[in-house]
This record gives structure tokens, sequence and C-alpha cells, in this order.
């Protein structure tokens, strides 16, 4: 039996004409050159892996980059922010010596591939993500994104990403409070399955992914390292499907939540006892990243024995160990006195832990195999230093005709019947009909801290028993408004995500965002990503909520068709006491309902213009931001005062979505008049931003509606929570148990 | 004076913080177990929390059943010690052999996570007497596994006996049989159910109900009392 020598360093050295496998691996000619130049030598196969995985468009953002630096360029002034972009997660100050954690992040090629795995292990990722900061996880969100509701692949991957989530979130004990669960035609090929976590922690415990204090060990715990989702970060994330390429499946990872909930608790318990100096979760490029990333962020090198690794399958290579993409894995480094303690720690919760290296007082990352050194690179080339690419962008042609074919010159209703029809089939259509077969597959309640969930505006989890301090998040992106105009899209769906916080009565704080958009490689797309990212990044500075992370996805396309730009946006807020909260359910017959802010014709991409009339065009509705804080000022203020009962914010569907949702949450009706000067239809489906409608008992009406008119809200008086219909004077009246059967039985019947 | 109520924490529990909270609601004392201490540091009772023990891996509650605190459990409760088994506790419970009957997967196939109405059947055990026979309460339920089985043979004993705890009202969520939710053993200190009165002690928490507070008031008289 031959054998083919080791390749290490000085082998690489020695023979620089061997033809080594990079673009399998992911990288382009020139990118490969660099590397050469880089290390002044080809690189071995092993350096090879690491950069072919870190210089990935999932690990190194190389296309989006120079568009990203804005979130910092255009951050506003924030005493909230304690951690920035460019860590695990964002880290936030939400007071009482608090601070909150939260991220969003895509696994969305890997969910359409094998959808229960690929979205578990996207709830995995990003939990530890969570965990590596030094906070507990305490809720999850998930925003997602499917192909027509009645297609039949959406009832293999729907089910299947649902099964997912739930079965990896409830297993770690994580309640999901949140996300969006949306259907367009756009996403057939392309589902978006982004999750989002919180975690908290006190101050003084933040913790950073870098290696420091040369001597100080480097342990790697959790799973052992197998061959799932080996080039996973490279291959799977960074290219466009194709059906001509064989099966993906192996290159997607499998998740044991068990073995997370482990890796959780003995973490935690490691940070109690000051066990660590950094540390850093391993998720996309496995161990390439977590060393590299451990030693360039901190002062000295680090040297790795990769025999160390414990295996689950002895025949990997040391390219595949370092590429591997096993899940429920973490990397600490623990200073030599504290390591005995360390490992006790991890024993007591059975979970494997090894001493795999050591920091150095270099500045190079060097890796060993069977003794020979296989990799000698400077980290920081490998992390850091990755390609960036200027991609050309250009507003496509076909922009201006999509924005000119007018959503308000749509046929509207003409008689109360056909008003009373289109209120039927809206409430009842896949994206504004109930979630619930969706979401009770979620465990809400356990850690018994779960103030409201979904359907509610916002999530909020209280942190603190004595005081009642809490936590609202809230995810929202509608691709609709973004394909009209990208810019605008994206503060849409800031707006819209501030506006439920607020809606709940938290105050907004800090946006992290998942951007999921087509290849960067078609100058159309790169224009919508810039445009979005611009958007997004000045409407971040226009409402004080500086951008503290997030996760850009992009390939997310079949051949030419790419989905509709998505920017995703998470806020997360702080309410001083939970018990001052604003529910959505109307639950008090008699209590006046107001409506807050203006109602214009706006039609452009509304739920509406699809339900009724299948059609995308005309311009979104208007963003103004400045009557979007006042607005949320409004409802914090009403909210702390008790002046509120209930609060639901208009954004798709409109006020009748709003209306038709809230009575049914409380089992109570409602009464409206079309005010002066809007049209029942107007009144109905229009989707202009800003708005939100509250029940306000009648005690406190004066002291309301003084307020609104001292700063200046439109508040118009609609309508009385009343009765067991929803009845629009003049119009028609629907019985709640019509609009019941109509919200609740379409998800079940098309994916039960 | 007041009560020790022990919370084992197995590998893979998740309620085990919160039924510490529930506890203290109710004016006991939460004392920490932990699954591989025999050890029960004399608490006047036992809660076995739920969560996924062991990633609910083999079947749930297979494993758990053999850690070394169940050693204790299991010869304690057949000597009195009351002992509470919440949806995986449950499992635990009767995979321990202390309560008859087995869970399945929900017939649905599907996690589910709801508000459940249930009817108290028997308000005569350690963990029940603050309740009244056939009194209606709402009580958040999330599982994968909860259809209870057992042989007609058993089910009829469990029904003659009154050890049918509590019964699923308007809507069986898992298929289980009679509808049951919860049994106890014949001497009533040992009782299981699927739903999680944890989760139904605080009015701003979870539904907003503090229909499971009585759980805990319930054995705290009874201990304060004895």
């Amino acid at each position: 039996m031959s054998r083919t020598p080791l390749d290490t360093v000085e082998h690489a050295a020695a023979t620089p004409d061997v033809e080594l496998p990079w673009a399998e691996l992911g990288l382009k000619k020139d990118e490969y050159e660099r590397v050469v130049e880089i290390l002044g030598r080809r690189p071995t196969g092993a350096e090879l892996a690491m950069y072919s995985v870190m210089w990935s468009e999932h690990c190194s953002y190389k296309s989006s980059k120079v568009h990203l630096r804005q979130f910092g360029e255009k951050a506003p002034e924030s005493d909230a922010l304690l951690v920035g972009i460019g860590e695990n997660a964002g880290v936030v100050d939400v007071g009482q010596g608090y601070a909150v954690t939260f991220k969003v992040e895509s696994h969305n090629h890997p969910s359409y591939v094998e959808p229960y795995q690929g979205a578990a292990t996207g709830v995995g990722g990003i939990v530890r993500d969570i965990i590596a900061m030094g906070a507990r996880p305490v809720a999850v969100v998930d925003p997602l994104r499917f192909g027509a509701a009645d297609h039949p692949d959406t009832r293999r991957v729907l089910p299947g990403v649902v099964a997912g989530i739930g079965g990896y979130g409830n297993c770690l004990g994580l309640p999901n409070i949140g996300g969006e669960v949306v259907f367009d035609s756009c996403y057939q090929g392309n589902p978006l399955v982004n999750a989002g976590a919180i975690g908290v922690m006190r101050h003084e415990d933040i913790h950073l992914a870098k290696a420091s204090g040369a001597g100080n060990k480097v342990i790697l715990y959790g799973a052992r390292t197998g061959g799932d989702g080996i080039g996973g970060a490279s291959i799977l994330a960074s290219e466009t499907f194709d059906d001509a390429k064989p099966s993906k499946r192996p290159a997607v990872q499998v998740g044991d939540p068990f073995q997370e909930k482990l890796l959780i608790e003995c973490t935690l318990e490691a940070f109690r006892e000051k066990l660590v100096v950094g540390i850093q979760d391993l998720g996309a490029a496995g161990l390439s990243c977590a060393t590299s990333e451990l030693a360039s962020n901190g002062s000295g090198g680090m040297r790795v024995v990769l025999d160390d690794v414990p295996l689950r399958d002895s025949t990997l290579s040391p390219e595949e160990i370092l590429m591997s993409e096993s899940q429920e894995r973490m990397c600490a480094v623990v200073e030599p006195g504290k390591v005995d303690r360390f490992l006790e720690i991890c024993a007591k919760w059975d979970v494997i832990a090894t001493v795999i290296g050591e920091v150095t007082d270099g500045d190079r990352l060097e890796i060993y195999w069977h003794g020979g050194k296989i990799v000698d690179v400077d980290p920081r080339t490998v992390a850091h230093d990755g390609p960036v690419y200027e991609r050309p962008y250009a507003r496509p042609e076909w922009q201006d005709a999509l924005q000119a074919d007018d959503a308000n010159k749509l046929p509207r209703p003409e008689t109360s019947e056909e008003l009373k029809d289109q209120v039927l089939r809206l409430v009842a259509s896949p994206n504004q009909a109930s979630k619930k077969w969706i979401t009770q597959q979620y465990d809400h309640f356990v850690q018994g801290n779960t103030v409201l969930a979904q359907p509610e505006d916002a999530g909020m989890i209280r942190i603190d028993e004595q005081s009642g301090l809490g936590v609202a998040i809230a995810t929202d992106g509608n691709g609709r408004y973004a394909k009209l105009d990208p810019y605008h899209g994206a503060q849409l769906a800031l707006a819209e995500a501030y506006r439920n916080v607020a809606t709940t009565g938290a105050k907004p704080l800090a946006v992290s965002d998942c951007l999921n958009f087509g290849s960067p490689e078609d100058p159309a797309v790169m224009w919508q990503f810039a445009e979005a990212v611009r958007g997004l990044a000045d409407g971040c500075l226009q409402l004080g909520t500086p951008v503290t992370g997030g996760n850009v996805s992009l390939y997310n396309q079949t051949g030419e068709a790419a989905i509709h730009p998505t920017p995703v946006v998470a806020v997360l807020g702080v309410i001083d006491d939970v018990a001052r909260r604003t529910p959505a359910a109307f639950r008090e017959e008699g209590q006046l309902l107001y409506l807050l802010g203006d109602t214009r014709e706006e039609f452009g991409g509304s739920a509406w213009s699809q339900v009724v009339h299948d059609h995308l065009g005309g311009l979104p509705p208007a963003v103004d931001l400045e009557r979007e804080r006042l607005l949320a000022d409004i409802l914090i203020s009403a909210s702390r005062d008790g002046m509120i009962d209930a609060a639901h914010d208009l954004s798709d569907g409109g006020l009748v979505q709003a209306v038709v949702e809230s009575a049914l949450l409380g089992g109570k009706g409602a009464r409206l008049i079309v005010p002066d000067g809007l049209d029942a239809f107007t009144f109905l489906f229009s989707e202009s931003a800003g708005r939100a409608i509250v029940a306000v008992p009648r005690s406190e009406e004066v002291r309301f509606t003084d307020m609104c008119g001292a700063r200046g809200l439109p508040a118009t008086r609609i309508g009385v929570v009343d009765g067991d219909a929803v009845e629009v004077q003049g119009e028609f009246s629907l019985p709640l148990e019509r609009l019941r059967t109509a919200h609740e039985e379409t998800i079940p019947a098309l994916l039960a | 004076m007041t009560a020790r109520i022990g919370v084992v924490t197995f590998p893979g529990s998740l309620d085990d913080r919160d039924t510490q909270r529930a506890i203290r609601l109710a004016g006991a004392e939460p004392v920490v177990l932990w699954h591989k201490d025999k050890d029960l540091k004399q608490v006047d009772a036992v809660v076995l929390p739920g969560g996924f023990s062991y990633g609910d891996y083999l079947r749930a509650g297979a494993i758990s059943r053999f850690s070394p605190v169940m050693d204790t459990v299991v010869d304690q409760a057949k000597s009195g010690l009351p002992v509470l088994g919440i949806c995986n506790g449950f499992q635990v419970l009767t995979e321990a052999h202390l309560l008859p009957g087995a869970m399945l997967g929900n017939d649905h196939r599907h996690f589910i996570c709801r508000d459940q109405k249930l009817r108290v059947e028997n308000a005569a055990t350690a963990w029940t007497s603050d309740y009244t026979e056939g009194q209606e309460i709402h009580i958040p339920l999330k599982n994968m596994d909860g259809r209870y089985v057992a042989d007609t043979y058993t089910l009829d004993l469990l029904e003659a006996e009154g050890r049918v705890a509590f019964r699923y009202l308007d809507v069986n969520p898992n298929g289980s049989l009679r509808d049951i939710a919860g049994v106890t053993n014949e001497a009533g200190n040992v009782v299981g159910l699927m739903p999680h009165p944890e989760h139904a002690t605080e009015p701003l928490i979870g539904t907003g109900r503090t229909d499971g507070l009585p759980f805990f008031t319930s054995i705290l008289k009874k201990l304060v009392n004895a």
C-alpha cells in the first residue's frame, strides 16, 4: 500500500508545483494566487482548507463588507451599546446591571437541502453565539419565508423546518417567542430560515472571542468531530443551487440538542467560576474559524495539535478535521491553573473536553498532525484579511416599470358585499392567516419568564423577578416592499420592528439584521443590497438604534431568479416593569378604539394587492421615521401610565387585519366607524406606515387624547370594543366565529 | 416552619428552575437535587421536573430512570415520600414503575404547546388537596410524547380506584387513552401528569393564569400540618 507523504509546511515549500483542488473548495483563481503570495509558497492542503472556508462568502463577507461598513460609520450615539459589530453577537446595556446579547442569523441553504436538520442546526448555531458572549440564552425567534403556500414542495420544506426548530429549541429549554412566517413564490427554491436568539448576563460576565496570555490552554469541548458539514461553509453557502450538480446533503450538519443543552449548562458554570479567558463557538468553518479568530483577536499566537481532537470517525484527514462543521462544539482559552477545574465541570455534565493546544507568544497559528507542522500562518490573514470585492451594481432596468405599475389604480371593491368578501379573503390568505398550527409546535413557556409571545407584536421576556425588568424583541421584513424600493423597504422593516417593540410598551434600543439576497454577482441584486444597507444604516441613525451585528445571506437564487430582496430586521427593546406591558387583545367591552397616525391611499406591495389582484407594483408606503419615533414615545408613555389596555401595530393587511387579530385574541368584537375624510376601503386596507390602534378605557380618554394632541400625533376615534362581531357601520358585520374559522383554518388545511 | 421540596436536575431537565420558583412562590423551600447523587438531602417531598432528560433518546424517561437519585426516590416513595412527576418527570415515574402505564408519541406526531383545560378527578392526593373534585382548570401543556396508554385492565382499575387524577377537557391533545392527563399511585403520594403546573403560577407570565399553584400549596399544607 502506497502512502502519500504528509503535506507539511516543509513539504509544501519543497514541492511548489503540486496542484491543489482550490477550485473544488470554492476559491477563485485570483484568491488562490493571493494565498500563495501571503504565504510565499503554495499552501499545504490543511492551509488551503482553512483559507477556502474562511474566505468563503459566508465567513468573509467579501461581497458585502464594503457596504456593511456604513453600520459603523453611521452608527448613532448610544449609551446602551456595550459590544458592537464584530464579536459573536452585540451586547446592549438594559439597566440594573444587566446586559442583553442578541443576534439573527440565516440557515437558508441547508434548510432547503435538509429542512429538519438545516433548521435545527440554525437554532443551535445562534444559541452558541449567545453562550459565547457569556450569556444565558433566554429566548429564540424564527423569521421564516417559504414558497407559495399551496406548492407541493412547501409541504416538504415547511413541516420539516418547523419540526427542526421545535425539535432543537424545545429540547434546549428556550421559549420561542416571536418571528414570522411568510409565503411567496419567489422563495420557492430558496426558503429563508433565519434564527434569532437573546441572552442575558450581568455586565461583568461579558466574554470575548480572543486568545491571550502565552501558555494559556486551548480546550475543545462538546461533541466529537465527525465528517458532517465538511465544506459546508465554502460550497453550500456560497454557491447558487444548480440542478446539474450532485446532491449536497452530506454538507448539511446533524444536530444533537441534548449535547447542546449540556454545553450551555457547563459553559455557564465555567463562566460563573471565572475560568474562561476567551471563548469561541464552532459554527461555520469549524476549527478553522475558531482557532484563527481566537488567535487573531488575541495578543499572541496559537499552537494546536490536531491529533488531540476527539473524533467520531478515525479516518478523517487533517483537512477534514479543520473544515468539519460538526455541531455542539466550543473552544475555550483557560489559564493553566484553572484547566483542571474546567475539565471537572465538563466531566460533571458528561461533556468531553480536551486540551488541544496553547497560546504562544509568537504571532503565528501553527497546527501539527502526526508530528509534522501542517499549518503555519498569520491568523489575521485567514480570519480578517480575506478578499474584499467592490462588486459592480446597477439599478435594474425593470425597476422603473415596476414602480410605474401603480397598485393604487387597481380595481377596488364597489359594494359593501364585495368589501366584506375581500376582508374575509384577506384574513384567510396564507400570509395573513393565523400561524398557530406552526407556533404551537414551539414551547413558549419554558424558563417561566415569558410575558408575551407570538402572535403578539413583540415577544417579551422578564429578566429580573424582583424588579420586573424585561426585554422585548420583534423581527420584521417585507420582501415585497423591498422589491419595489430596497432603500425604503429596508427602512420599513426597521420601522415595523421598532413600532412592534414600542406597541408592547418597551423602549427600542438596538438592531440586529439578517440580510437575505440573491447572487452578488448580479449587478441588479448587488444594487438591491447596497440600497437596503444604505436605507437601514440611515434609518438606524435617525431612530438612534445602532446595529449591533447580524448576518448576510447571499446567493439565494435558483438560476436567474433571485428572491425578493429580504432584509429582516430585529429590534430589541427594554421595559422597566413587565407588569406595564400592553398586549394586543381586546379585553374589555366599552373601551374606545383609537387609530394613531395618518392613513393615506397606499397600496403598493400591500397584502390586499397580493390577495385580491396577485399584483406587485408601485411604491411601498412612505417612510417617516420622525413620526415612528413620536408614535413609539406615545405608545411607551401610554403603557407606562396605564392609559391603554391594548395596542396593535398596523402593517401588512392594514387596519382590518389588526382589528380582526385583536378581536379574535381577546374574544371581543369591535364596532368601527369610518372616520371623516376616508373611504371605507382605504380605512380598512391601506398599509400606511407609522400607525397603531389602541384600546383606551373611557376613564383615560381625555388624558390620552390630550397627550396625543399636545405632542402632535393624530389620534382618531374609530369605534369601540363591543359584541361578538367586527362591524363597520354602514358596510358590513362579520361574526367573530366566522372570522375565526377563516383566519385559523387556512394553514392546517394546507399543511396538516 | 416550612417544607423542603427537592427538585431533581437530570441532564436535559428544562423546567427544573421553573419548578423551584413555583415552590418558592407557594411558600416552601426548593432544594436542588442532582441526578448522580443518591442523597436526597432530607427533603420532605420530591418533584421530577419537565424537560428532555437524555434528549428523550431511546425512550422518554428510559435512561433517567436508572440515575442514582432514582434508587432513593423509588425506595422512599414506597414508604410514603410525596413525589410529583411533571411531563418528563411523569415519563420517568412510569419508566420506574412508580406509576402504571406508559407514554407514546403524540398521535398527531407533532410537538404541541397549548393552554390545556383539565378536570381534577382526584382531589385527595398529596399534591391535589387544594383543588376540589370536578374542578376545571387550565394548565399549559407542552410535549412530544404525551399519549398515555395502558392495558384495559389497568385503565379499568385506575378508574375504579379513583386513580385518574386529571383528565383532558374539550381537546384531547395527544390521543391519551380515556383522556387521561395524570394519574396517582394507590397511596396518593405519587402523582404524575403531562401538563406543567409550574407554568401557571404567576398572573403576568405564560398564560397569565395561576391554576397550577395549588399543586404546591397542597403539598406544603400537607407537610406543614403533618
